[in-house]
């Protein structure tokens, strides 16, 4: 892809980028949220036509004008939100759009033979007649990647494809991506976790506002220089945390169960410290706070805030005692889209600046403010709908909301998923801010580095367990691995 | 100084609102100055009696469409309330004509069975994952048939002069319906623009998961907007039987589509979440009027009824097409 320009009204998406993919190799595409690689893989892919450019397949110049011209140009995207029909089977999805059989029927059977036959190639193990909607999320994505070698697709695009998938289904990943690459297949990787980049991938290119940075080795390179061409600028501290000596216990859990994800989980936190959970994908750690939260009908065991046993049947209930909790699904559990930043930020203290049929606007324009400026997010205005906000911003003002109703426990699910570098720090600095002020949290993450950089203490959950715990002094990837995989 | 800031707040509000209905609002005064000054109609259209027939005409409709707009906000949709009006007509007509009680009581009777039937959807709507649709669905053909249950299928005349007070009376000029309308439009813009419920009404319908996490009582407001809904259905549904000198068990068919018309055409989004009264005040103004200049165009019954239609579409057009650009 050569000088491709694309313009929206008053954004500049794109600036003379240019990229260049090689038959066998992995080339990541780095940039923070709303540097433009979005708009550069839809202009790959067919959906957006760019104003200026050209597109070059095998040395020759090609037009694609949607995505079936992508498709036969032997480029297949798999996007990060799956685009799967969930009630149809494996083999059904695979062969959408260009179902076997002859005139109006459809041989199910031989399509569900072929389909079981690429599955096979792949060693993937997951029957073709399955429905979609009773697999795993990274057995689907398993599921995307086979539909998209079925096109004999030369060109495989991924977009954060390890966002919502547990370390043994990341390797089972990049097991699969190397075998498509040995065959030649060319791969663009979009993902947000520097780890990843070293394990897999062969060179970087890196974008910025729109605009093409620069194209590294990966072997040849550093993570700092990397953040630093992303962000613009050095990152001195990615991660800030200044370990103080935590003070009495403030909340203490024992025996949580919800009789199905969750078995007889016990946990405690002191006054200004961060506990970090660790575990892999399915360890009951996000179920293990909908319990505390109020959030899972029938869940047992005794929850103690300041040493006094509370009963907690609902959200309400939580914040009575001042335990908050930021979803660990932005989209799903978090954000209303079509609202505005405003009303997003005040939903949880409505009871502030509204009493009867009067609501005191400036009160409201003041708390968002006050969190907006706190969590440094940026947004054109308070009226903007948060949905077009970038993750980063979406995600701040998620946690803007929660501090809103001033909480001594605050609980983080997956704080910095799907959020660019720059805020990522930013989301750090603030958490050992809130500490530092007297707050204590939880987070849960599957980003070890997270974990192990921002926690006093880490628990490691297995199976609905707390398999251990670890001091931030011995804590290291192989000590929590050890405990999770357990 | 604080009061200058949210003075300057409520006016940025008020053309942020002309701003976003700029489509409607257009279409609107297009039709207005059309009818205006178009000869055939000129003469009737604005006159004083003329403009309070439409509005007392428009009435029923906006009853309807205020509970509709917050149904629709929360992301589902009443087709009970075109039969409600049938049923809580016949029943105050009935305890009028029928057991000789004072009229206060049946007008009384006949929004409480507008309660009872609004009750009832959002109570099955909130605990259990029937979708709205349905139920009001099977909701809209018990009441109807309830309502011809007990009329036999003919009218329930009311011969009481009094009984026509609501729905065909005059305070000073202005028609009683006018008022009544007035004040609906006043308690719904309040609910949703200055209560927590309002609040949570949007949040519920915009994304119901993460209401949860809110710790919304999602239930309470679920149960609450159909509550409200069934009381508007009922509320139209004696006056319109007041205005009919007569409760039928055939009245407010197809009542439901009307009101659904004009909160979409007034840019309520079907899939929930957003939406202003304000808008549907015009979406209602808009069909209202169509309808008055169609008749005094002469224009016949069946083809007011193509107009309307591509009026809709329309008006929904000219929304999508201006989101579309927003986006892009």
């Amino acid at each position: 892809m050569e000088h491709i320009h694309k313009r929206f009204p008053g954004v500049y998406a794109l600036n003379d980028v240019s990229y260049e993919l090689r038959a066998g190799e992995v080339h990541a595409l780095l940039g923070e949220n709303g540097a433009g690689k979005s708009t550069l893989i839809k202009v790959l892919g067919g959906i957006y036509h760019p104003e200026e450019g050209d597109i070059y397949i095998d040395g020759k110049k090609v037009t694609i004008a949607g995505v079936r011209d992508a498709q036969e140009n032997g480029i297949a995207i798999i996007h990060q939100e799956l685009v799967l029909v969930p009630h149809m089977t494996v083999a059904e999805n695979i062969f959408l759009g260009r179902e076997h059989g002859s005139g109006v029927l459809i041989d199910r059977k031989k399509m569900t033979e072929e389909a079981q036959a690429l599955l096979d190639a792949q060693e993937i193990n997951i029957e073709a007649d399955k429905l979609i909607k009773d697999l795993t999320i990274a057995q689907q994505q398993m599921v995307e990647i086979v539909k998209a070698i079925s096109y004999d697709s030369k060109i495989l695009v991924m977009d954060e494809p390890t966002s919502s998938i547990s370390d043994k289904e990341v390797a089972f990943l990049f097991q699969t991506m190397r075998k498509l690459t040995a065959k030649g297949v060319g791969i663009v990787y979009i993902s947000h976790k520097m780890s990843e980049l070293e394990e897999i991938c062969d060179r970087v290119t890196i974008m910025r506002d729109g605009q093409y940075v620069g194209t590294k080795v990966v072997k040849e390179t550093t993570k700092d220089d990397l953040i630093a061409m992303m962000v613009g600028r050095e990152l001195t501290n990615y991660y800030t945390r200044d370990y103080q000596e935590p003070g009495e216990t403030l909340l203490k859990c024992e025996h949580i169960s919800d009789g199905k994800m969750v078995q007889d989980a016990s946990f405690e936190l002191k006054k200004g410290e961060i506990i970090g959970f660790a575990g892999l994908v399915g360890a009951g750690r996000s179920e293990t706070m909908k319990c505390i939260f109020g959030l899972t009908k029938g869940s047992k065991g005794d929850v103690y805030v300041k040493g006094q046993k509370v009963n907690v049947q609902s959200p309400i209930d939580a914040l009575k005692y001042g335990i908050a909790l930021v979803p660990e699904d932005r989209k799903l559990e978090g954000l209303y889209h079509v609202q505005s930043v405003r009303f997003n930020s005040t939903i949880e203290v409505l009871e502030q600046f509204i009493h009867g049929i009067s609501v005191d606007s400036k009160k409201e324009v003041d708390i968002t403010q006050k969190y907006i400026d706190m969590m440094s997010t940026k947004t054109p205005t308070q009226e903007q709908a948060i949905g077009n906000l970038s993750g980063g911003n979406q995600q701040k003002v998620m946690i803007g909301r929660w501090l809103a109703t001033s909480p001594d426990i605050l609980i983080l699910d997956e704080p910095t998923r799907g959020v660019d570098v720059g805020a990522k720090s930013e989301i750090y600095a603030i958490m050992n801010q809130l500490v530092k002020e007297g707050m204590s949290i939880i987070m849960i993450s599957s980003e070890l580095p997270e974990i192990i950089n921002m926690s006093d203490r880490v628990y490691v959950m297995a199976e609905g367990r707390v398999a251990g715990c670890l001091d931030h002094s011995e804590v290291t990837q192989e000590s929590i691995m050890q405990l999770a995989a357990n | 100084m604080a009061q200058g800031a949210t003075k300057k707040a409520s006016s940025n509000k008020a053309v942020a609102f002309l701003k976003e209905n700029m489509g409607i609002i257009g279409a609107l005064l297009v039709l207005c100055v059309f009818l205006a000054v178009f000869p055939a109609t000129s003469g009737s259209f604005l006159t004083s009696k003329n403009i309070f027939n439409v509005l007392r005409q428009i009435s029923t409709n906006m009853f309807l469409a205020c509970g509709m707009t917050m149904v629709i906000i929360l992301g589902g949709i009443d087709l009970s309330v075109g039969s409600i009006i049938a049923l809580s007509g016949v029943l105050a007509a009935g305890c009028v004509s029928r057991y000789d009680l004072p009229i206060a009581v049946a007008l009384i009777v006949g929004v409480l069975i507008g309660l009872v039937i609004g009750v009832f959807n959002g109570f099955v709507i909130s605990s259990t994952t029937i979708p709205p649709f349905i139920v009001t669905l099977a909701t809209m053909n018990i009441a109807r048939g309830l309502a011809k249950v007990y009329t036999g299928g003919s009218p329930v005349r009311v011969v009481t002069k009094e009984w026509q007070f609501i729905g065909a009376g005059y305070v000073g000029f202005v028609p009683v319906p006018v008022i009544l309308m007035l004040i609906v439009l006043v308690i719904t813009a309040l609910i949703m623009n200055k209560t927590k419920m309002g609040r949570h009404i949007y949040a519920v319908g915009g994304n119901a998961q993460a209401a949860v996490f809110s710790g919304i009582k999602v239930s309470r407001v679920k149960f609450f907007v159909h509550a409200f809904s069934g009381v508007m259905a009922g509320l139209a549904g004696i006056v319109l039987a007041s205005r009919m000198y007569s409760g039928q068990p055939t009245a407010g068919e197809g009542a439901e589509m009307d009101a659904i018309a004009a909160v979409v055409v007034g840019g309520t989004s079907m899939a929930g979440g957003s939406g202003k009264i304000g808008g549907t005040i015009i979406g209602a103004l808009i069909i209202g009027i169509l309808n008055n200049g169609l008749n005094l165009l002469n224009v016949n019954s069946f083809w007011q009824d193509v107009v309307k239609g591509i009026v809709i579409l329309l008006a929904v057009f000219i929304d999508y097409v201006k989101n579309t650009k927003e986006k892009a």
